[in-house]
């Protein structure tokens, strides 16, 4: 049996598995895609201490190759339910079962989706979720970008560099996100906010051609855009572990800095736990706090 | 097989013609995902003889990505006999790569 099952192998997993190795306990970490978790999207990290400058791709091989190197085991595999034998756990995925004496969850999070009708099928067709991923494919083109938080904010200020005309849809008319940033847009003569608006429909054939938005007193208005940045927050990945551990309204995992749940011997660690900052310096701090409370947990 | 580099000129003979069903990515090296599914292509070119595997460059052939609607990569085309029959964006399993083959 292994000592200690990690599910996620993101930038939490992989510091959990590191310091879970370094104590000397055998690692399994499940892993449903692949190494790296979300900051393998982006071409540039700037706020990393040491590294000024280093891409997510190779930020995530550096740290799943230390964890490795350790001889941490991977499985990509999905897990999909959690059970508490009392003194062992069980992880189910898909084709297998595994048994641990200790697991930390360092599932991270996924991207909201809009929920609008036909939003899925025009994914990678005009809808995307990252502005920096994607921006490039709409050089000189309109796109529209939903959300009122940073992440949409800066979104929009990315986009005015590269698009034709960026609209920012907002369901409100103050945003959440920082003043300076909104502060800057209403600088750009290419940036048009649309507020007190949601999108409501989708138009397209084989790709996206415009979006209808509704504003609070009703009012319909067409979009004629190609591109549709959706940056309305991100979900966190916790429901297949919901019987186990206490999930908040939003489905964030309570939990304190120590990473401890409700369950013994069950420990969570990133950004699917509640915190004030996600960000990599805090899911890898999570990750070695998950993984010390865990071997504690072991030795006691 | 290995993963075999297709531009806007052997295009119509590598996929369009092709005898074997083809799973096309569309990649860019700047892209950390597509960079992170690679070994996935590679496996399924080494491991199936029944399939061929083909990479386009979008940013050397931009024709290309924007011929079959192309907006956010890794995307991942399935053509049989010349068409396309599915396509999957974004990282993903191998599962879900041989999940389209059928
Ligand atoms: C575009 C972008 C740019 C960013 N830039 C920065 C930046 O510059 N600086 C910074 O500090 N932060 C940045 N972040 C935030 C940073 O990426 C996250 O805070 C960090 O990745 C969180 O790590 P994590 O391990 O908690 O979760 P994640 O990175 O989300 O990793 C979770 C992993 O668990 C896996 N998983 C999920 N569910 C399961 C399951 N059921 N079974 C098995 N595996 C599962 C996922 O596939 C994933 O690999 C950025 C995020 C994005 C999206």
């Amino acid at each position: 049996m292994t000592d200690i099952i990690i599910i996620g192998a993101g930038p939490a997993g992989l510091t959990a598995a590191i310091y879970a190795r370094r104590a000397a306990k055998s690692v399994l970490v499940l892993e449903a895609k692949s190494y790296g978790g979300q900051i393998i999207n982006t071409p540039d990290i700037e706020n990393y201490p040491v590294a000024a400058h280093i891409s997510g791709f190779d930020f995530a091989t550096k740290v799943y190759e230390q964890a490795k190197a350790l001889g941490a085991v991977f499985k990509f595999e999905k897990a999909v339910g959690l059970r508490d034998n009392g003194d062992t756990k069980t992880v189910i995925t898909a084709k297998n079962e595994y048994e641990a004496k200790a697991v930390i969850i360092a599932t991270g999070s996924e991207n909201r989706k809009l929920g609008v009708e036909g939003e899925d099928k025009l994914v990678g067709r005009g809808i995307s979720y990252c502005a920096t991923c994607d921006g490039a494919f709409f050089r000189k083109k309109d796109v529209a970008v939903v959300g009122g938080g940073n992440t949409a904010i800066e979104d929009a200020l990315y986009l005015a560099d590269v698009a034709d005309k960026v609209y920012l849809v907002h369901r409100r008319d103050a945003f959440r996100g920082e003043e300076a940033g909104v502060a800057k847009l209403r600088e750009r003569d290419n940036v048009e906010f649309v507020l007190n608006s949601v999108v409501t429909k989708l138009n397209a054939d084989r790709r996206l051609q415009s979006v209808e938005v509704t504003d609070r007193q009703g009012n319909v208005r067409v979009l004629e855009v190609s591109g549709l940045f959706v940056a309305v927050g991100r979900v966190p990945e916790n429901q297949n572990f919901a019987s186990l551990i206490e999930l908040d309204s939003a489905g964030y995992a309570v939990a304190a800095e120590d990473c401890l749940t409700g369950t013994a011997g069950v420990f969570v660690a990133g950004d699917n736990r509640r915190k004030e900052v996600h960000q990599l310096v805090t899911a890898t701090a999570d990750g070695a706090v998950a993984a010390t409370e865990a071997v504690k947990y072991l030795n006691a | 097989m290995s993963v075999i580099p297709v531009n806007e000129n052997n295009f119509e003979r590598e996929i369009i013609n092709a005898d074997l069903p083809v799973l096309a990515d569309f990649y860019a090296d700047w892209c950390g995902p597509c960079r992170m599914l690679r070994p996935t292509l590679e496996a399924i070119a080494a491991d199936r003889s029944d399939v061929k595997v083909a990479a386009v460059n979008i940013d050397e052939n931009p024709d290309l990505a924007d011929e079959f609607d192309i907006s956010s990569i890794p995307c991942v085309i399935l053509f049989k006999n010349g068409a396309e029959a599915d396509r999957s964006i974004g990282l993903v399993p191998r599962e879900a790569l041989e999940d389209m083959l059928g």
